[in-house]
């Protein structure tokens, strides 16, 4: 099959679902004239013309403009530049996108998908660096993805574009540049599918995003010592698929997660907190957390690297967790 | 103004009538205790809603705030449904899952009224845009009070509106007050209309109190708006007559100055008016008030009669397609 990148995918996923359907559009900043920041939206440079646009440094109108233009029977795909900048707009997404059609009581087809880069850079800083995915897994109201490969990006992001409901998707910046098989068919892939992305029978490590390739790249590492590791891809977190985790953990009897964002109160703390409530007596040792310490991402590259986790990370969790 | 038909004129001042008397009512059933949560009347304010819309189409649109009732009633609500959402009963327009500051009725145009000061705008920027993609010409007001108009969703909706010459008329209720706060003391301009000029927008301050300089101010920035001609800010002067909310103490002004502008407000007003001028006669206007209390009374009944949602409906109406989302 061929291969291609993760901004590829994405592009893919948009130009092919554009030329089908005039209603979508999509603006942001840096879009239209640059492709994004991150090569991602290249494919459509020169292309759609009243369709791509880029907009003035208005976050609260980039994301509340995108509902009104939703109820009006438009399927605006909005980015949103930076996951860190969302917090300056987050009031239309969470106020207004997210509460609209049940505080209403049913009206309108909330077709939002707000996407963007999100996650660690090399020595991005506090403020260009934040996961924070976990918030719309908190609140209700939206669909919540996080792709970790090509594959994976253009088949949730065609779901996203056909879907009718409000979907946010996170592209983590470190993942633009990946290959990955992408076929030439058209596919899609549902919200709540969990892919497996390594079978295994010893321990359990679920992971979203760029830790997906850490939690492999570890357990290449720990296949050396005989230790097999099944490695779980989310892809979305809300819904996320419960059945897969659980039924994995009733094989291995053994869990990690391992996410980019904090863990405290990360969302692998909703995991784990539900492995235990349905399959306690299924794990033989105490769930284990992987997650950033519980401070802002700091700038110098051994800082950076103290506080974000890693495959070492997840290595040193799987050896806890099946205290060898 | 004699351009104006008879039947125009009295259907201005019928929207009014059936604006106050809603609301009435509503402050009544709120003092009786048989309605949750917060009302905040509009009661004083019933000329712009009424002569704003009346240059509206159904396939027109608008977005609405925390003191919206006046909206709604004058975009074409139902007052059944209405009334039914603040007893938060089933057939109420969200299904009892809004009450009062989030009626919507997006088959009229209503895309919500919002209990976020200041939150419309940006959707009314939306849907104008929206519409202009898709090549109608259909326009959108958003209305919101002063105090909103210190919020950065009103700046940054207004230099949007105006880089894309979008058909979008932003209305400011100057009801001269914010909650408790008092426009003068919170408000870094004279008049509101004043910051127009940022955004190269044609800005006006009118007489709010005035049904028909409403109608015609409103009726020039449709006609612009729907002509290409990009958006409007207008700033209509009103006064809020009674508290913030039903039941709001309101230490923070004096008796006497709302005795003054009961003397101002635009029912009587107009109802001189239209007196003076031979457009309506005392028979006509007991019977535009008898209608309308009719209907209002019809409204509670139906409100009354009507189920509560069953609990587990709260789970509903969460997405349009939520196959697979796990709510607990
Ligand atoms: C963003 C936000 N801040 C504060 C409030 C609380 N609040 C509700 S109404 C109100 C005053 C609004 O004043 P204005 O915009 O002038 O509208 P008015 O009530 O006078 O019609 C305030 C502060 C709110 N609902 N939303």
């Amino acid at each position: 099959m061929r291969e291609i990148t993760f901004a590829e995918a994405l592009g893919e996923a948009m130009l092919e679902e554009m030329e089908r359907d005039p209603t979508i559009f999509t603006y942001g900043e840096d879009i239209a004239k640059q492709g994004g920041i991150f090569g991602q939206y290249k494919s459509l440079l020169g292309k759609f013309k009243d369709r791509v646009i880029d907009t003035p440094i208005s976050e609260e109108v980039i994301y509340g403009s995108a509902l009104g233009a939703a109820l009006v029977g438009m399927r605006p795909v909005v980015e949103f530049h930076f996951a860190d900048f969302i917090f300056t707009g987050i009031t239309s997404i969470v106020n207004q996108i997210m509460k609209f059609k049940h505080m209403t009581g049913g009206q309108g087809k909330i077709r939002v998908v707000l996407r963007g880069p999100d996650g660690v850079a090399k020595s991005a800083a506090a403020q260009h660096s934040e996961s924070i995915e976990t918030i719309f897994m908190h609140i209700p109201g939206i669909f919540v993805v996080i792709p970790s490969t090509p594959y994976d990006m253009k088949g949730l992001l065609k779901t996203a574009l056909r879907c009718d409901d409000p979907v946010i998707i996170f592209e983590h910046k470190m993942l633009y540049k990946i290959k990955g098989p992408v076929p030439e068919e058209e596919y899609f892939i549902p919200f709540g599918k969990a892919d497996i992305k390594r079978e295994g029978k010893d321990v359990t490590v679920v992971a979203t995003s760029r830790m997906v390739h850490e939690s492999l790249k570890a357990a290449e590492e720990l296949e050396k010592e005989g230790i097999d590791v099944e490695v779980i891809d989310l892809r979305t977190l809300v819904p996320w698929d419960k059945e897969c985790v659980i039924n994995s953990v009733k094989k291995t009897h053994h869990l990690v997660i391992a996410h980019e964002t904090w863990k405290r109160a990360g969302w692998g703390a909703e995991v784990a907190a539900t492995v235990q409530e349905m399959a306690f007596d299924y794990l033989d040792a105490p769930i284990i957390r992987v997650g950033a310490k519980n401070v802002h991402i700091a700038f110098s590259p051994p800082l950076q690297d103290y506080i974000v986790p890693d495959y070492k990370s997840v290595i040193d969790a799987v050896r806890r967790v099946l205290n060898v | 103004m004699s351009d104006y038909s008879k039947e125009f004129l009295q259907s201005l001042y019928r929207t009014m009538v059936r604006i106050r008397v809603f609301e009435l009512k509503a402050e009544e059933l709120f003092l009786q205790g048989k309605l949750p949560g917060f009302i905040h009347l509009y009661i004083g304010e019933e000329a712009i809603a009424t002569g704003a819309m009346a240059n509206l189409r159904k396939d027109d649109y608008i977005t609405s705030t925390h003191r919206g009732h006046g909206h709604m009633i004058a975009k074409g609500a139902s007052m059944d449904r209405m009334m039914a959402e603040l007893y938060g009963k089933k057939t109420g327009y969200c299904k009892g899952k809004g009450g009062s500051m989030h009626i919507a009725d997006v088959s009229i145009g209503v895309l919500g009224a919002n209990g976020e000061v200041g939150g419309g705008l940006p959707i009314a920027v939306g849907a104008a845009m929206g519409l202009k993609m898709q090549k109608k010409d259909s326009v959108v007001i958003s209305f919101f009070g002063d105090g909103a108009s210190n919020r950065g969703s009103f700046h940054e909706s207004l230099n949007w509106a105006s880089v894309y010459n979008l058909p979008v008329i932003f209305i400011c209720e100057n009801n001269q007050f914010a909650s408790t706060a008092r426009f003068k003391e919170t408000t870094s301009v004279e008049n509101i209309s004043d910051r127009a000029v940022a955004y190269s927008m044609k800005g006006i301050t009118i007489d709010g109190n005035n049904v028909l300089e409403v109608y015609e101010t409103v009726k020039e920035a449709v006609y612009r708006a729907r002509n290409g001609g990009g958006p409007t800010l207008i700033e209509a002067k009103t006064y809020r007559i009674k508290g913030h909310f039903v039941g709001d103490p309101m230490l923070y002004r004096d008796q006497k100055e709302v005795e003054e502008f009961w003397k101002k407000e635009p029912i009587g007003r107009f109802e001189n008016y239209l007196f003076e001028n031979g457009f309506m006669n005392n028979q006509e206007k007991e019977s535009i008030w008898q209608e309308a209390n009719k209907e209002v009374e019809t409204a509670v009944k139906f409100a009354e009669e009507s189920e509560y949602p069953e609990p587990k409906e709260a789970l509903e109406d969460l997405f349009e397609n939520d196959t697979g989302y796990d709510y607990f």
